[in-house]
């Protein structure tokens, strides 16, 4: 080995790697060494329902089953329902599809769902299914991700954020039906 | 969209300290590194360190240690010290008078502000230090940039 790395590389007997990977357990709980991400199943669909469930409060069967049948089913080339599974136990999902001439945009990933277990947050779930369904979207040839969400979600917000993602050239802009200009 | 010189300090200070959360800096050396006032950053610093986020070490050899959480502060937690803009919003200063026109100003505004806030709220010190070590810019101006590192989250 050249001197220069036999300098700034520090051996660490297996006894201290041990303990420090102990460590890290302890801090971070499981880590991600476990975790699986694969494409969705029709029996992965009732935990992603009771996942959406858990963290939104509200139930949308219906919804979640669509979505699964567009992206996950009719779609698969373009369209990807992943999950992140640790024993058998579904710990989050992400849904996106590379859609092109939207809203005029060039061929683009969209990211249109991602929910991780609250229990699993910080110990990168959401890390490996974003980076994932990136991939998925390059084999698609497409060069950009994009997703949208509310403003005031600042938790999924803070996560797109801490991926990388900043504010794109698009605006979203609605108004009701009843006559514009709605604040 | 303009912050006032206190809040840039602070987040100069708390960007550049959380870098290396073990190192401690002194306020000179930040301010020498950033070319502004040491007396108004130490000012700064000592509101810093009443929020809980640096910590200060007094005596020779003393300085400041970033103490905060870099996956949880935002950049909010640290403007809100120094400027109310959650509450006042960005042209705060600025009543709009109470006249039609006046409201209506107020209304686009508004609605400028709440994206800024939302991006405050959103931007995590451990997700700025990213950017600057991604250098984004850095294409721009024709130079390499860096291999990009994920975050565990």
């Amino acid at each position: 080995m050249p001197r220069r790395f036999a300098t700034c590389r520090r051996k660490v007997p297996r006894q201290a790697r041990r303990k420090r990977e102990a460590v890290k357990t302890a801090v971070m709980g499981d880590t991600t060494a476990d975790l699986r991400i694969r494409p969705a199943l029709a029996p992965d669909l009732p935990a992603i329902i009771a996942l959406d469930e858990e963290v939104t409060g509200l139930a949308k069967p219906g919804y979640w089953r669509d979505m699964f049948e567009r992206f996950g089913n009719r779609r698969r080339d373009q369209g990807f329902v992943l999950v992140a599974e640790r024993q058998d136990r579904v710990e989050g999902f992400v849904i996106g599809e590379t859609r092109a001439w939207e809203f005029g945009s060039p061929p683009c990933g969209w990211i249109f769902a991602i929910q991780v277990r609250p229990k699993s947050r910080l110990k990168g779930v959401g890390t490996q299914l974003f980076n994932a369904i990136c991939d998925c979207f390059r084999k698609t040839g497409v060069v950009s991700v994009r997703t949208m969400l509310a403003r005031d979600n600042n938790t999924i917000l803070s996560f797109f954020r801490s991926q990388g993602m900043m504010a794109g050239p698009f605006i979203e802009l609605e108004t009701t039906l009843e006559g514009g200009f709605s604040p | 969209m303009k912050l006032q010189k206190a809040t840039f300090f602070a987040l100069f200070a708390v960007l550049e300290l959380a870098a290396d959360p073990t190192r401690q800096l002194a306020a000179a050396e930040i301010a020498d590194k950033y070319g502004i006032s040491l007396h108004h950053l130490a000012k700064v610093l000592r509101d810093l360190g009443r929020a809980g986020i640096v910590d200060a070490a007094r005596g020779v050899g003393g300085g400041y240690r970033f103490a905060g959480n870099p996956k949880r502060l935002t950049l909010m937690d640290v403007i809100e010290l120094f400027e109310p803009i959650a509450s006042e919003g960005l042209g705060g200063d600025e009543p709009p008078p109470a006249t039609d026109v006046g409201r209506a100003l107020r209304l686009v505004l508004n609605e400028i502000d709440e994206h800024a806030l939302a991006t405050f709220r959103s931007i995590t010190i451990s997700t700025m230090l990213k950017i600057v070590a991604q250098r984004p810019w850095a294409a721009a101006l024709g130079e390499r940039k860096p291999r990009r590192r994920t975050q565990r989250v």
